[in-house]
């Protein structure tokens, strides 16, 4: 089956962010994500601000690659500094492209 | 008072609290699961809304009209207090000590529930309406906090930056004031879904509402919290219920009850327990806040409530709530709108310290001084 390279976002965040950061990636252009709860520890030890250290919780998304820098760069300019987060991101193949870009994107190629 | 404090230390829920920091001070892997300590939580504020409801139908309003006004009086006095003793005598960041104050502003329900217990095992009946003043000081000292944050925040930008920043520094201020406006204001729950303005993937959009989360949101987050929305929902569905209603939920809501919290307060003790590391981070100063403030609020609250016309009972409550502080409302508030406020600070002064003096020592003082002020 034919199959395009796009783009996987994973953010690892203390959880009183999930909201919001959820409702932003999608006003970034992602359109739709996935959490997770999972417990850790970086260098800023276990997750803050929360009242069970060590939470946090992983929010991915499917998305073209102008919508990935723009998480990316939302993510670095407004939280890296003050919050329990890391962000990556990893080329992945799907099938069908338009699944995931929003509908004024101009990566939106591909078959579905 | 000797004698008051050991009938305190032995009854169940210091014992239980007790057992449960020596528990995580001995690692053991003993926790309640999350979700039976979440249930538990739930249970215990809709049981308290749904009792306070049915007493609150035999209250009258002019009964409560001066309990609620000296209630509110303390909502707004404490934030301040507590962030002037920070930043002056502290001398903790603006963002640090607004937001330790966001916390002694509020009020912890589980500390009011074991001051209810203990003025019941005093035999003396408490006022019914305490569960509503309880919801009336749970919001006002998040925002009164929040918004001193949000100004002093403006203050040090505008003396840094130039004056093109005059613009943004106006905006913060503004919003501050709104808050102070929405923070007295009515109890609207649920309030308005978030108006989806941005337009969709405009970069410029979400940036709008980022870096300090916007004020609306924590309004909103405070009100929908799982604390107001059981404990104000349980108040109007037990006033409109009332007693024929209460008869026939009594046997979950009521019996149960006291086994419920000190479950509950067994699991908060190896909560506290896994947060005392922490205390050899804070400093002396806090630590002495965390005990000293809690007093110097309750004998605040105890002179207003005599003012009020409180009984000793409830006078005793009261003076609880105010010398709490908030650990579960009050941090994800925090977090979003203050991010650069270190959270080891707050969740340390108000989880490991200020919780368990209350729980321990703080109430049979406040029941105490009530006395004192009844005689005198």
């Amino acid at each position: 089956m034919k199959t395009h390279p796009i783009k996987l976002v994973t953010i690892v965040v203390e959880p009183v962010l999930e909201y919001r950061l959820t409702s932003e990636i999608r006003e970034l252009g992602a359109t739709g994500f996935t959490v997770t709860e999972g417990r850790g520890a970086g260098t800023r030890g276990g997750s803050r601000g929360t009242d069970e250290p060590g939470t946090n919780v992983r929010i991915e998304a499917l998305v073209p690659e102008d919508v990935a820098d723009r998480i990316v760069d939302h993510l670095a300019r407004h939280y890296f500094q003050d919050y329990s987060i890391i962000a990556y991101v990893a080329d992945v193949d799907v099938v069908r492209t338009r699944k995931f870009a929003a509908p004024h994107s101009t990566a939106a190629i591909g078959g579905d | 008072m000797t004698d008051l404090l050991r009938a305190n230390l032995l009854s169940p829920i210091p014992l239980a609290f007790a057992l449960g920091i020596v528990a995580r001070l001995l690692r053991s892997e003993f926790s309640l699961p999350k979700d039976i300590y979440t249930g538990l939580s739930i249970y215990l504020l809709f049981a308290l809304g749904l009792k306070g409801g049915v007493e609150l139908a035999h209250t009258g309003f002019a009964a409560i009209a001066l309990p609620a006004a000296a209630t509110i009086a303390l909502g707004c006095i404490t934030p301040v207090t507590a962030y002037l003793a920070l930043r002056r005598l502290g001398k903790f960041s603006t963002s640090d000590a607004a937001a330790i104050a966001a916390h002694y502003g509020s009020v912890s329900a589980v500390t009011f529930i074991a001051a209810q217990q203990f003025v019941a095992a005093q035999g003396l009946t408490v006022e019914g309406f305490m569960p509503t003043l309880l919801t009336l000081l749970e919001s006002p000292g998040i925002h009164i906090a929040l918004a001193i944050g949000a100004v002093q925040r403006a203050k040090v930008a505008a003396r840094e930056a130039a004056p093109a920043m005059a613009m943004q520094v106006a905006g913060v201020t503004a919003g501050g004031a709104a808050v102070l406006g929405g923070g007295g204001g009515g109890l609207a729950l649920g309030g308005a879904p978030a108006a989806p303005n941005a337009a969709p993937g405009g970069p410029a959009g979400a940036a709008g509402h980022a870096g300090h989360g916007s004020l609306r949101e924590t309004l909103r987050e405070v009100l929908t919290a799982r604390t107001m929305v059981l404990l104000v929902g349980g108040l109007i569905v037990g006033y409109l219920m009332g007693e024929k209603g209460w008869e026939q939920t009594k046997p979950f809501f009521d019996a149960p009850f006291k086994g419920a919290l000190t479950l509950f307060i067994l699991e908060m003790g190896v909560v506290a327990g896994a947060r005392l590391g922490d205390l050899k981070k804070v400093g002396p100063f806090l630590l002495g806040f965390a005990v000293l403030m809690p007093v110097a609020h309750g004998a605040l609250g105890v002179l207003l409530g005599h003012w009020a016309g409180l009984s000793v009972a409830g006078c005793t409550v009261l003076a609880t709530m105010a010398a709490s502080a908030s650990y579960i409302a009050a941090p994800p508030a925090v977090r979003v709108q203050l991010p650069e406020a270190n959270p080891t600070y707050y969740l340390t002064a108000s989880l490991a310290m200020t919780f368990p003096f209350n729980i321990l020592f703080g109430i049979p003082i406040y029941f105490k001084l009530a006395q004192l002020m009844a005689g005198a």
